[in-house]
């Protein structure tokens, strides 16, 4: 089954009298368990596309389809909910909650998702250790490198079995080692347990692990093609 | 739903981090709660005293003082004309039957004096009636009797504070004293009573047969004069029909025509302290408002702090938003916030509310008196200033839009 699917798509921007089409007519389907990196010049739509496929944000047109639902017809907290028990986000400045623990940083979507709060440590635990930070649960933010630090924000987009990660310059803000890492992580998690992951990049390298590269400008698909390790 | 015990805990993660913003904004509270307590205390014992005061006066207690007053009792010469006399009072017992007790008193100050000591107290003629209407028992001995009345016998009651002057640890039964010279005996001792509403110390007295008084002690104008009777009705819902029968009784013995005013003047005692007593409660209900409005801006002091919290958090709120917290995840975060503050507030309040009411009856010498009822209230009200003046920050937290909320810087 197709997991996301947009019918085109538009997201029109207001700012006084100008208007701005950050997306127009955007149609593109992606099935579960594809590795696809978005590519593309800065305020080519990359971000608009991701915060849509999200749940973030709304298309000013156009319909998007979640497994096969119209998300179009979700109200505010219906959209909440899909971004807590099916979408891992993860930002490229990491987004996590200062002077909180890792494992508390990790906890937060379990916490509305109504999970006791003794399964909450122990999930939480394990989705550390699961992306190498065991031993790191009390270390605040301000305290883990830039790696580790979306290494925590990974885990927590993962934590409430999220089968899809989105990824927005996750390694926009790390260097070429760590960036390394986080990608083969990224690899690891697709391979192994088969989790759709879509990430924006600028970089022809990170855009190599993936195995698709849709390809925006000036609002819209210019290209979309299999690559890398396909 | 959100888990409640969590998001307490995170709030107080949250006030922790600004510890000198959150107690400035508690103190609001504090002051509010404690002052509500305080001024609660303040009016219940007011109102405790006039009801004590009433009880130690004697239930449905009626006074007839001899001269007329008008309505407004602007009419100048009440008590001074002797227009009341014992045969008043022993008609008022026999022909009203609304009236269950009647107590002729005349009375007057005098020196006392038993053996080398002496005392200047309040000495009251009066009936073996006088006991009953002002519900006043004896400690010790007997009290006299109406044949006491009859012979003008020289036999007194006295009360603890003469006692205590005149005769030390001594037991005064069958003692004799010396009321202006004229000596008389002991038979017995009055329970304490305390201060009357005026104030006066009620067991500073001596009790005798008014007809002794009348004879021996104050001398009258003419004969029988008394100076005022004290009746007792039957019960609280006779009080205005006795109030009616003395009037009417007195009028009839007194010969006053139609168009002629009283030349007596009744007074109904009992209403006259249950008016004060309302007046105490109105009093600390005013005391109680004025109280609440610091608490108000207590809670308006909240409502700030909140906002510029929200503000503050507003990335935090999209990072929130982002991993799924709902509308009310967010709005409950922030109540909860603000009802931390305002419950600890709260409780800080009450511990000062207390204190401030124990301060105020060392260095006032008033009565105060806390109730739990004040305390739950005071702890409740401000549970509800934080609901309410949490909502307002906590509604526009939740309508963030999350892209927007998670690039603020
Ligand atoms: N809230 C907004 N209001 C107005 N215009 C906006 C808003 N958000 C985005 N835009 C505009 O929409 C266009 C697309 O923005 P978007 O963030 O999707 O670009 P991007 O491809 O992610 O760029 P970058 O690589 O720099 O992150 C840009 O021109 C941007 O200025
Ligand atoms: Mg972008």
């Amino acid at each position: 089954m197709t997991l996301i699917e947009t019918r085109e798509i538009s997201k029109i921007y207001r700012t006084g009298s100008v208007e701005l089409n950050a997306l127009m007519n955007v149609s593109a389907s992606i099935e579960a368990g594809e590795f696809v990196a978005v590519m593309g010049p800065s305020g080519s739509g990359k971000s608009t596309f991701m915060n849509i496929l999200g749940c973030l944000d709304t298309p000013s047109s156009g319909q998007y389809f979640l497994e096969g639902n119209d998300v179009g017809n979700f109200d505010r907290d219906e959209r909440a909910q899909i971004r807590n028990k099916k979408i891992g986000f993860v930002f490229q400045g990491f987004n996590l909650l200062p002077r909180t623990s890792a494992l508390e940083n990790v906890e937060l979507p379990m916490l509305y998702n109504g999970l006791p709060s003794r399964d909450r440590r122990g999930r939480a635990a394990e989705a550390l250790k699961n992306v190498g930070l065991s031993g790191r649960e009390d270390s605040h933010p301000g305290q883990l490198s830039g790696g580790q630090q979306q290494r925590v924000a990974i885990a927590r987009a993962l934590v409430n079995n999220a089968t899809i990660i989105l990824a927005d310059e996750p390694t926009g803000n790390l260097d070429t080692k760590t960036s390394a890492e986080v990608m083969e992580l990224f690899t690891r998690l697709n391979t192994e347990s088969h989790i759709t992951i879509i990430l924006v990049t600028h970089e022809q390298d990170i855009a190599a692990y993936s195995r698709r590269i849709i390809r925006f400008l000036d609002g819209r698909i210019i290209s979309d093609e299999q690559s890398g390790r396909s | 739903m959100i888990d409640i015990p969590t998001t307490v805990r995170i709030s107080f993660k949250a006030l922790k981090r600004n510890k000198m913003r959150s107690a400035l904004t508690m103190l609001g509270i504090i002051i509010g709660v404690g002052a509500v307590i305080a001024m609660i205390a303040v009016g219940a014992g007011a109102r405790e005293k006039i009801a004590s005061q009433i009880s130690s006066m004697g239930s449905n207690l009626i006074m007839v003082l001899p001269g007329a007053t008008t309505a407004g009792g602007v009419r100048m010469g009440s008590g001074t004309q002797p227009t009341l006399t014992l045969n008043d009072a022993e008609a008022i017992q026999k022909e009203c039957p609304a009236v269950s007790e009647v107590a002729p008193i005349l009375n007057g100050v005098a020196q006392v004096v038993h053996g080398s000591q002496n005392w200047a107290t309040g000495v009251i003629g009066t009936t073996p009636g006088m006991l009953t209407v002002r519900e006043w028992p004896l400690d010790s001995g007997r009290s006299f009797t109406q044949q006491d009345v009859r012979n003008a016998t020289k036999v007194c009651l006295i009360g603890k504070t003469v006692v205590d002057n005149l005769f030390g640890d001594d037991d005064p039964i069958g003692k004799v004293v010396r009321i202006k010279k004229v000596p008389f005996t002991v038979i017995g001792v009055l329970s304490v009573k305390g201060q009357s509403p005026q104030g006066q110390d009620q067991d500073d007295a001596i009790h005798v047969p008014v007809t002794t008084a009348q004879k021996k002690l104050f001398g009258t104008a003419f004969p029988g004069m008394v100076r005022t009777i004290m009746v007792k009705a039957r019960s609280t819902g006779d009080l205005a029909s006795a109030e009616k029968q003395i009037i009417e009784l007195l009028r009839q013995r007194h010969h006053i025509g139609q168009k002629q005013e009283n030349d007596f003047t009744v007074r109904n005692l009992t209403q006259a302290m249950q008016t004060a007593e309302q007046s105490a409660n109105v009093m600390g209900l005013l005391l109680g408002s004025i109280a609440s409005v610091s608490l108000l801006v207590g809670g308006i002091g909240i409502m700030n702090i909140m906002l510029v919290s929200v503000t503050e958090r507003t990335r935090e709120i999209g990072i929130r938003m982002a991993i799924g917290a709902k509308t009310w995840d967010i709005r409950l975060q922030f109540i909860i916030e603000a009802m931390t503050l305002s419950l600890i507030g709260g409780i800080a309040g009450i511990i000062a509310g207390i204190s401030s009411s124990k301060l105020i009856s060392m260095f006032a010498g008033w009565t105060t008196i806390v109730s739990p009822f004040s305390i739950l209230l005071a702890f409740g009200f401000s549970g509800l200033v934080g609901i309410f003046f949490g909502f307002y920050p906590a509604y526009k937290a939740s309508l963030l839009d999350p892209i927007e909320a998670l690039r603020y810087e």
